[in-house]
């Protein structure tokens, strides 16, 4: 019997494998699927404080590998979420957390405090990366002072522990986790998607509605477990890492790379019981190579 | 179980780009209803990475039936498979359109544009169950592109053929044959499924002669299944609009509710 509990010190998680938030809908969506007691969570779609509307379609280009998608956050606001939909997904015997959005700062923290008054939240992954709802990608997560005012602002609202996932459409990652972690994140979640565009050749126009768009699935992976292993080998707060993991190898790769768990993403769209796939091949391989705990081969990659 | 990792394909028949997929899969012949459709792996791996979304054709205790264009490379991987190869399906998934006792006697028109013929011929033949008198309009740009036609006839549908160029049957759009057929008798329902123009110039034909419609509408899909909101198209709800999936909500919604955008979807 492998030992699969992560440890994330302000969460324990019965296994490492989350769904990212934007590709695992509410959560409910997946339960024709598998248990999502098998998950170790899942993080449900970014919220805003208000219903939103999100991008006009063209939303989704598929490219080699790859998916670009430009939705816009559309969701349905805290309001909502937490009659409607939390109910249904908390005390399942999985964590929830919740992606927060905001247009400014004082949303953010709107958000948070609107959320707090509810159960069944186990932590929040503030979005401040989200490259689809400012022009030419903007979002808070490309700026080291940016991140540091909205993480310090966030955390002094927040009663429950607090994520930062992160861009990886900058210069140096580190930067900004270190100004997450500087403010305050118990926690650096990364990465979201790659700032990213299609071409129709025929009709020269741009395949998506928003032009640009963020890159997810395969074809990233090798860029996230670089960007992974700079943050986690010098970040003192846990990391869960992120960006094309298909497979449990990939996820793994994660783990040894410094991710304390991991959050599949894209890989739901293509089969929805990937997590739990995923999960099944990590404990098969720890199984076949004397692993009986999974958290023991987090951060074991070893250079030189 | 709504993914069935055992389907095998049975048979194919092709005309041109155009194929007919016959595929082994109790699971989901059993629970597939008309309007419905899948979601098709066409290849192990990451190339091509998503599923791809084909409306169930015909459905049975033995498996389903598919039918496509080709139109890129994961409809061109399929159209390659052979008969004995495994495939991979999530569904039976979305709302379909509406089969029930109501019907029954009534005149139902079925309106297939190009691939959009995909849907109405299981949706005829339910509908046909449920005593419904059904007539299905198919259009094509040519006579090549409604290689369907002697599988409705065969199966006993009235069926009135449109191509573009006039190659077969009458010459035109499929919108103003229907135009034509309500001119000489109103029917009491009218299901759609095509190009987006087709729809939407039935969608106000249907409206100016108040017969109820339903249309199913197509798009890009990221999952199928209601997670990515990939597939949105704008539809009414209470007294706004809004980005609706078309993969949870639909395919098939009612004529009333559908707002046509200038953007199409």
């Amino acid at each position: 019997m492998i030992d699969l509990a992560a440890d994330l010190g302000f969460l324990k998680l019965k296994n490492p494998v989350l769904a990212a938030s934007g590709t695992f809908g509410y959560g409910s969506e997946f339960e024709p699927y598998f248990d999502l007691a098998k998950l170790g969570g899942f993080v449900v779609k970014g919220l805003y404080y208000g219903p939103r509307e999100g991008n006009r379609p063209p939303r989704l280009v598929e490219t080699t590998g790859g998916l670009i998608n430009a939705i816009g956050l559309q969701g349905v606001g805290v309001q909502a979420f937490s009659e409607k939909i939390l109910p249904k997904i908390r005390g399942r015997g999985t964590a929830v957390l919740v992606n927060v959005c905001g247009a400014d700062d004082d949303e953010y923290v709107a958000v948070v405090e609107f959320l707090d008054a509810h159960e069944g939240i186990a932590a929040y992954e503030l979005n401040i990366s989200c490259p689809n709802v400012k022009k030419e990608g903007l979002c808070p997560a490309l700026s080291p002072r940016t991140t540091a005012r909205l993480v310090g602002r966030v955390k002094d609202a927040s009663k429950r522990p607090v994520i930062v996932k992160l861009s990886p459409n900058v210069t140096d990652v580190v930067e900004i986790a270190r100004a997450a972690e500087d403010a305050g994140a118990d926690g650096i979640a990364l990465v979201n998607t790659f700032l990213a565009m299609a071409v129709d050749l025929e009709t020269r126009r741009p395949k998506l509605a928003n032009v640009f768009g963020g890159l997810s699935g395969p074809a990233v992976k090798p860029i996230a477990l670089r960007m992974v292993y700079q943050v986690a080998s010098r970040a003192r707060v846990p990391v869960i890492g992120m960006g094309g993991i298909m497979t449990g190898t990939d996820a793994l790769e994660f783990l040894v790379a410094g991710a304390s768990a991991v959050e599949v993403g894209t890989a739901n769209f293509v089969d929805p019981d990937a997590a739990v796939r995923i999960l099944r091949e990590i404990e098969e391989w720890c199984g076949a190579h004397g692993v009986s705990r999974v958290r023991d081969i987090v951060g074991t990659l070893e250079i030189g | 179980m709504l993914i069935d990792r055992n389907a095998r394909l049975r048979e194919t028949r092709s005309w041109g780009d155009y194929r007919l997929l016959g595929i082994d899969s109790p699971s989901l012949g059993r629970t597939a209803r008309p309007g419905q459709f899948v979601m098709i792996k066409a290849a192990e791996g990451a190339v091509p990475l998503l599923r791809r979304p084909l409306s169930v054709h015909d459905a049975g205790p033995d498996g389903i039936e598919l039918f496509f264009k080709v139109a890129g490379r994961g409809t061109a991987i399929l159209a390659g498979k052979r008969p004995g190869d495994p495939l991979d399906i999530v569904g039976p998934l979305g709302k379909g359109f509406t089969v029930s006792g109501a019907l029954n006697g009534k005149r139902v028109f079925c309106v297939g544009g190009g691939r959009g013929i995909a849907p109405l011929f299981f949706l005829a033949r339910m509908l046909a169950g449920a005593g419904a008198r059904v007539t299905v309009f198919y259009g094509g740009r040519t006579a090549a592109d409604i290689p369907l036609k002697d599988k409705f006839e065969k199966a006993g549908f009235e069926l009135l053929c449109s191509t573009d160029d006039g190659s077969h049957g009458f010459a035109g759009l499929v919108t103003d044959l229907v135009g034509r057929e309500i001119g000489r008798g109103k029917p009491d329902h009218l299901c759609a499924c095509g190009p987006d123009p087709m729809m939407k110039a039935l969608a106000s034909k249907a409206r100016e002669s108040r017969v109820p419609a339903e249309f199913s509408l197509e798009s890009v899909m990221g999952c199928g299944i209601g997670a990515c909101w990939g597939c949105v198209h704008r539809i009414k709800s209470g007294g706004g609009e809004e980005w609706t999936k078309i993969c949870e909500d639909g395919p098939v919604f009612p004529g009333d509710r559908i707002a046509w955008t200038e953007w199409g979807t």
